[in-house]
């Protein structure tokens, strides 16, 4: 699940946009080649009528917290049964509707719009779900468990990629820290209800239409006929994986934040000469100045993960390219 | 809206493109030039008028964008930089600059996409962008996903109202197993009915290539009053550059 994330207009600023707005025409472009490849003349009702079942999917709203919900993105999902290049045409289709036709997502924003929602979540997530699939047993619960997992990551590295726009696009001075801890930590939690949500619909349609699944089409159906749950300890372990890999990098830089500074100041006594107030007034408690170590600390971490969402989008994207190559005509 | 204003008669092509160059001009306009949003703003409430879209339906429509205006609201208290007070709370001044950029934009940016919207029927929408260059593969796809969006979304309210009716109203996470488990059996059938759908508009001569029905294109004085329409707003949108 992911909070409303159709940024409108005049949230990043207009160079961010323009180049997002290139990368996500080409890449579209070229998942666009590959789904024609796939479908054939079947694209259109095909790919058409699965994008208005993702687009209702996004109907379902459940409550995170207070005032707040949050809806299913379905990018995941749509790599998992589709295959990432129709997912990504799928999933675009239906941000580009939600635009142009409900006024939903500003039409300057839909390069980053796209980017967040479709690209980085379709490739990233189908990465993520190849991963597990190799980490987990060839079976219905294995599958199913894998989805949840690559569901769950798909939504948190569209936070990641969010972040790192702000990192370059921001259209106010917000610290990359503080978008990046609260969007990311926000979506580790309610990426556990994609998640769930996903592993579920993935194994319905694996009871009744395995042929259906893109991501399982190698299983035979003595494999998908053990319906036995897939092993606590392996499922565990992979979940533990994912929380430690993100957690590891949301975590990295709330030990070197100012609360860091702010602590050297009360030792040194600083702070003892005011309330917090005057503190927010001293040099200290401003980035500019009080920042210039957090700004490297930052800007590492922002470069790891960026390197990490840009290798899970790569991934994915070599993976969509290779299944083509080495699909069997019988079985698209 | 079935209004019939000189804006529901311009061919959608032209109204995209008025459309996204007023957009490019609003977000390209630095933020200290309050007076160049004043214009926009003009222009967007005049535009309106001409269209014959009532203030209160374009209101009523922008409430969407509210949580990003709370968003943007946020920002002021959590940005650096220098501070000021504000009836007691310190605000940061980037931060306020910040949330008044974004506030500005979201909502002209909003109330240019709703008014094409209401002047526009959808799939005139779809078809002014393929004639925009969009591929039609993609242009296809929308156009049977607008389609078929009501029908499955009734599909799902009907599962909905199956469940309640059994006395299960599932609403917190824990319960999302019915909701997950009914959302895989939709998939199934979305994808059963496209391969129906496919097969029928084989049987009804389809070749790959969706029809194209021959309809109006935008006229020589159509693109001309969309090119003075999105010059002047280029011109402000360079002012407003130039002066700040």
């Amino acid at each position: 699940m992911i909070l409303a994330m159709h940024a409108p207009d005049g949230f990043l600023n207009p160079s961010t946009a323009l180049s997002t707005a290139i990368i996500s025409v080409m890449v579209v472009g070229l998942a666009l080649r590959q789904s024609r490849d796939q479908l054939a003349d079947r694209a259109i009702p095909l790919a058409g009528i699965t994008a208005a079942f993702i687009f209702a999917a996004q109907m379902f709203n459940f409550p995170v917290l207070a005032g707040t919900t949050g809806h299913l993105l379905g990018a995941a999902l749509a790599a998992i049964l589709l295959g990432p290049s129709v997912g990504v045409v799928v999933v675009t289709v239906v941000v580009v509707v939600q635009a142009f036709v409900f006024a939903d997502g500003g039409l300057t924003a839909l390069g980053y719009n796209i980017l967040n929602l479709a690209i980085v979540p379709v490739y990233g997530g189908y990465a993520a779900f190849r991963l597990f699939r190799r980490m987990f047993p060839s079976s219905f619960g294995g599958v199913a468990g894998a989805s949840g997992l690559a569901a769950w990551s798909s939504v948190v590295l569209s936070a990641m990629a969010f972040s790192i726009q702000w990192l370059f696009g921001a259209s106010a001075p917000v610290a990359f820290d503080d978008v990046f801890s609260a969007m990311v930590g926000v979506h580790l939690l309610i990426g556990i209800g994609e998640g769930l949500i996903s592993a579920l619909a993935v194994g319905a349609v694996l009871a009744s239409r395995p042929d259906l699944v893109h991501g399982a089409r190698n299983l035979d159906s003595t494999q998908l006929a053990d319906r036995r749950a897939m092993k606590t300890r392996t499922f565990v372990v992979g979940g533990l994986l994912v929380a430690l890999v993100f957690a590891g990098v949301v975590s990295q830089f709330s030990f070197d934040r100012p609360d860091g500074l702010e602590s050297v100041a009360e030792e040194t006594g600083f702070a003892a000469s005011g309330s917090e107030h005057t503190l927010a007034d001293s040099p200290f408690a401003d980035y500019a100045t009080a920042g210039i170590d957090n700004e490297k600390v930052s800007l590492a971490v922002a470069g790891v993960v960026g390197a990490l969402v840009t290798i899970a989008v790569g991934a994915g994207i070599l993976l969509a390219v290779r299944d083509r190559r080495g699909r069997d005509p019988a079985m698209v | 809206m079935h209004e019939h204003s000189r804006a529901h008669q311009l061919a959608p092509e032209a109204k995209i493109l008025a459309a996204l160059g007023f957009v490019v001009s609003v977000a390209v306009t630095p933020r200290q030039a309050v007076w160049a949003f004043g214009v926009y703003t003009a222009t967007v409430l005049a535009l309106a008028v001409w269209s014959r879209v009532p203030i209160r339906f374009l209101a009523f429509r922008l409430t969407a964008v509210l949580p990003f205006i709370v968003v943007a609201l946020i920002i002021p208290f959590v940005a650096s930089g220098e501070q000021t007070a504000v009836a007691g709370m310190r605000l940061s001044v980037e931060g306020l600059w910040g949330a008044w950029n974004i506030i500005a934009k979201t909502i002209l940016g909003a109330s240019v996409s709703i008014l094409l919207t209401a002047t526009t029927e959808i799939p005139e929408i779809i078809r002014g962008l393929g004639l925009l260059r969009v591929p039609a593969l993609f242009t296809g796809i929308a156009t049977f996903m607008i389609r078929y969006l009501e029908l499955v979304a009734d599909e799902l309210a009907r599962v909905r109202v199956a469940m309640t009716s059994r006395g299960y109203d599932p609403r917190w996470l824990h319960q999302a197993r019915p909701i997950a488990v009914s959302a895989g059996a939709m998939f199934v059938r979305s994808y059963e009915r496209g391969e129906r759908v496919h097969a029928a508009m084989l049987a009804r001569g389809f070749d790959g290539e969706m029809p194209d029905f021959g309809k109006r294109r935008a006229s020589r004085e159509e693109w001309i009053g969309v090119a003075v329409m999105v010059g002047a707003v280029f011109v402000v949108a360079i002012v407003a550059l130039v002066s700040t």
